[in-house]
């Protein structure tokens, strides 16, 4: 079953196209992998799926429903769950508390029955407390649902995040750079971490990542963004030996550092936004192919 | 440090949490009888009342400045909102000299339109933030003001003499004990975990399926009844209302009641309001002097004739240099952030106790 | 028809007067928001206590213009300095409302005092032969004449400073940046009060030329009109001087306007409501730049 298609999606940035034709088609239960070099549209694209902005045109749908147009929390009420790059916990609320914020669109209950006590109030109540301690539990946080989230190591802040996202109940899980800041090791944990929660929550997993290592070797399959535009598509194997990534990352012409690329290469009606700091050639081979052998 | 046996004396306090039905029936029995059988002066009766209103005042406005982060200072607006609707009820719509029952029925009401004037402020809060929307709640404070300086049916800048006195004790105290368990009640649900989130962050609380709007709406809209409640009491206390009693000063002291007691805690609001309110009267000199009056008189004298006798006038310069100390050393108030374990839900306790065992939280994060 | 444009030119020279006197406190405002984003409530009791200072050099020291005016401005930029080392200096790592508080109660602190230190309302004697002009029918009064050039030089001279000097270049880096911009040697403590004494003091210089042109004051009068130099501040874009002088001008303008059309109970309705209408539309103000929210 396709749970997530996006077709023929586009974003403007002023005049600038942060996302050209960008297409997808996500089956219930795979785990898919967006790579591309930075500011390559990547998180934009996140964006556009939850809501925070609206695309110029074309269509996402999920199971189905339109999301273009509706607001984040008609989106995450669709049970989309999302991560961020740069962690967004509610820092100064407590750990339970943060994950129990993100069972708002799931507990029913009306406000006139929170100030007044009264109806389904303490049902639900206890029923969203209970579901997330069941959560915490599972990620180890019980022993500090009191704890206030910014006090917690960053690798906690990123757990919880996660734990967070779960809370929604989410078929599809949109993970924003998981492994930033992790240490190899810390990636191996995850890596398995990640495998496990797809299967105990029966997730849909769409992932960015920079950290090639951990891309390759849990995705099942890759799309490679670059300026806004996919360049390629397929299995990790495939990807690795695609020459139009390899250019991406190293470059085309070995010219010089700033660029090494021509104007040809840019989409058509796209500005060009300026020269990018391009990855020196021997560091983006070892990036891209190092770790994996 | 605080000594042992005063945290085992505060933790053993905290557990006992059947005292608070006892004490507000206690309170709902003093309220009564006070005014009854004349057990208190009715100057201390009227500073009683008038600790009450300013509580209903700093808890509801501390769920906008507090919880949500705002920077609201309309509240002496909707305040002034809910003070004329059910005054000019009282005096011309309603037949209270015969029925004097009908008097909530008018507080009410003039909660009920304030919480629509709410709306003037809450939907501008959907796009703006910050201190821009702390300046469209002072628009709208100098508008409603300058609306009713302008309407004369509504006694224009005179303002409205001779309102009867309806407030009663009890009354007071009915409302103060609605108001706070009603946003108690809200603070611990999902609605108000909401209004917490999008203090925290926006962005991230509407991804987390939290409809901003909508939890925005709400507060505002009980936030503006309970300060119409407020009005309609303050009102009927006084017995004389006009614009300039609900300028931008009034909205200030109410300010300094919550952050005096403390953001996001409402027994800081109670504290803060209570104290605020108490010292001000108690500089008052006839009020000062007969505090100290038990000191011979070697040393009341000249302590009256240099320090109480100009307290008329100096009150008002010590109370801001007192709030100014009180904000350098306690920069987050008498409560901030901490509250009253017994209007704490029982489901919510161990989420509010933070433990001290380090290790095993270390122990527990390394592995997944 | 030429009657209409003798009319319109002296409500004109009403507007620049008024508009002078609100752009030099918005400075204040807007300078210390730009640097500490923080809102200096005290700021239009400040200009109170300028209106004070020259009563006090006019009534007790006998001072003429010239000097009075020297003395409140140097009287109004130490009280800056000091209110920003005693009040907000301790809480400039504390939630920023403590900060908004303490100023609060600064403001009501000044009140106050003033209010306890003498029986009011006072009158400020005239400090300058006022004499009239008349230009085909616009009557200009040397007051009018002085009270304009003398708030427009100032407001050049601090473009200048801000712009062209070392001390301004420090400000704008520090309202760009306040983490890293101490790291690079740049003398932050020094710098902000540097800010204060400079708001405070054109502060000051508005508070006389006010009470040289309104010659009453009364230790509240700087409560409406410090909030009207702040909706000035807002409109202009808060944290832009330039943006300031801009929205004073134009706040001048339309309250002139309102006062000339309708009964003088609406002018501050009008105010409030340009300043709801344009928050509504342009939240930033005319010269500000929409922050950008980052996902």
């Amino acid at each position: 079953m396709t749970l997530l298609t996006a077709s023929k999606v586009k974003h403007y940035f002023g005049g600038l196209c942060a996302v050209s034709e960008f297409n997808l088609e996500l089956q219930a239960g795979e785990l898919m992998g967006v790579i591309g070099p930075n500011g390559a549209g990547k998180t934009t694209i996140f964006n556009l799926i939850t809501g925070v902005y609206r695309a110029s045109e074309g269509s996402i749908q999920f199971k189905g429903t339109e999301l273009v147009g509706k607001t984040p929390h008609q989106i995450t009420a669709l049970r989309i769950g999302r991560t961020f790059q740069n962690i967004r916990l509610f820092r100064d609320l407590s750990v339970l508390d943060n994950v129990r914020i993100a069972h708002y669109a799931q507990s029913d209950y009306s406000p006139l029955e929170a100030l007044l006590q009264i109806g389904r109030y303490r049902r639900e109540e206890q029923r969203i407390i209970e579901n997330s301690r069941r959560l915490l539990a599972i990620f180890h946080l019980e022993a500090m649902v009191g704890e206030t989230a910014k006090n917690l190591p960053y690798g906690l802040q990123r757990r919880l995040e996660i734990a967070r996202a779960l809370a929604i109940g989410p078929e599809l899980l949109l993970l924003d750079e998981p492994a930033a800041g992790m240490n190899p090791n810390e990636i191996d944990l995850l890596m398995e971490f990640i495998q496990w929660i797809r299967k105990e929550f029966n997730l849909t997993i769409l992932l960015i990542e920079h950290q090639m290592k951990l891309v390759m070797g849990i995705c099942e399959r890759l799309k490679v963004l670059d300026f806004g535009e996919t360049i390629a598509d397929g299995t990790p194997e495939q990807i690795q030996n695609n020459p139009k990534v390899l250019e991406a990352y190293l470059g085309r012409g070995q010219s010089d550092e700033w660029g090494g690329r021509r104007f040809g290469r840019y989409p058509a009606g796209c500005a060009r936004s300026g020269g990018h700091l391009r990855w020196h050639q021997g560091v983006a081979r070892g990036f891209l192919l190092g770790r994996q052998r | 440090m605080k000594n042992s046996a005063y945290i085992e004396t505060r933790e053993w306090l905290a557990a006992q949490r059947w005292l608070l039905p006892v004490l507000i029936l206690t309170g709902f029995g003093l309220a009564f009888a006070i005014p009854e059988y004349g057990l208190l002066n009715k100057y201390v009766q009227l500073v009683i009342m008038y600790v009450g209103i300013n509580i209903i005042l700093a808890t509801s406005l501390n769920l906008v400045n507090g919880y949500m982060g705002e920077f609201s200072l309309a509240h002496a607006g909707f305040m002034a909102v809910g003070a004329y609707t059910s005054a000019l009820l009282t005096m011309k719509v309603l037949p209270v000299a015969d029925y004097p029952g009908l008097f909530p029925l008018a507080v009410l009401a003039g909660g009920l339109v304030a919480a629509v004037f709410g709306l003037i402020v809450a939907v501008p809060s959907f796009k703006t933030r910050g201190d821009y929307l702390a300046l469209i709640t002072l628009a709208f404070l100098m508008i409603v003001k300058s609306l009713i300086e302008n309407i004369d049916a509504i006694g224009g800048p005179r303002g409205i003499p001779g309102i009867r006195k309806l407030t009663t004790l009890p009354w007071v105290f009915f409302w103060v004990v609605m108001s706070i368990w009603v946003i108690r009640n809200f603070v611990y649900s999902k609605y108000g975990r909401g209004v917490l989130s999008v203090r925290e962050d926006e962005i991230a609380s509407d991804l987390m399926s939290v409809n901003t709007r909508r939890v925005k709406f709400l507060a505002f809209m009980l936030s503006s009844f309970f300060a119409g409640i407020a009005g309609g009491l303050f009102a009927h206390v006084l017995q004389f209302i006009s614009p300039r009693v609900f300028d931008i000063i009034k909205s200030t002291d109410i300010l300094i009641m919550v952050y005096l007691g403390g953001i996001a805690s409402l027994g800081g609001s109670i504290l803060g309001a209570t104290v605020y309110t108490v010292l001000l009267e108690l500089l008052r000199p006839s009020n000062f002097a007969a505090l100290v009056s038990w000191l011979p008189d070697a040393l009341f004298e000249p302590l009256n004739q240099y320090f109480i006798q100009h307290l008329g006038v100096w009150r008002m310069v010590i109370m801001p240099l007192a709030l100014v100390l009180v904000m350098i050393f306690w920069p987050r108030g008498i409560m901030g952030l901490r509250e009253f374990r017994w209007f704490i839900p029982k489901r919510d306790l161990d989420a509010h106790q933070h433990h001290t065992e380090h290790e095993s939280r270390h122990d527990a994060s390394h592995r997944q | 028809m030429s009657e209409w444009i003798v009319y319109g030119l002296q409500q004109l020279l009403n507007a620049l007067q008024l508009g002078s006197i609100y752009a030099l406190i918005a400075l204040g405002y807007t300078m210390v928001y730009g640097i500490l984003t923080m809102i200096n409530f005290a700021h239009g009791d400040v200009f109170m206590i300028g209106a004070f200072f020259c009563f006090l050099a006019a009534v007790y020291l006998g001072l003429p213009f010239a000097p009075a005016l020297l003395l409140t401005v140097v009287g109004t930029a130490l009280l800056g300095v000091a209110i920003e080392r005693l009040a907000y200096k301790p809480l400039r790592n504390a939630p920023r409302v403590s900060a908004i508080i303490t100023a609060l109660g600064i403001g009501i602190f000044l009140e106050n005092f003033t209010l306890a230190l003498a029986p009011y309302p006072k009158h400020i004697p005239a400090l300058l032969d006022s004499t009239n002009w008349d230009l085909g029918g616009v009557s200009l009064s040397s007051l009018q004449l002085i009270i304009i050039c003398l708030s427009l030089g100032l407001m050049f001279l601090l473009d200048y400073i801000v712009h062209r000097t070392p001390v301004g270049m420090a400000m704008r880096a520090i309202s760009w940046d306040k983490t890293f911009v101490p790291l690079m040697g740049v003398p932050v403590d020094l710098v902000i009060s540097v800010t204060f004494a400079i708001g405070a003091g054109l502060a000051g210089a508005a508070g006389t030329m006010y009470g040289l042109a309104y010659p009453v004051i009364d230790p509240y009068m700087g409560i409406m009109v410090g909030w009207k130099a702040f909706i000035s501040a807002v409109v202009g874009g808060i944290g832009n001087i330039r943006g300031a002088m801009i929205g004073a001008f134009i706040l001048g303008g339309v309250e002139i306007m309102v006062a000339a059309a309708l009964p003088s109970t609406y002018r501050d309705f009008v105010a409030f409501a340009l300043l709801l209408v344009l928050l509504i539309v342009r939240p930033y103000g005319i010269l500000g730049s929409p922050r950008i929210q980052k996902v």
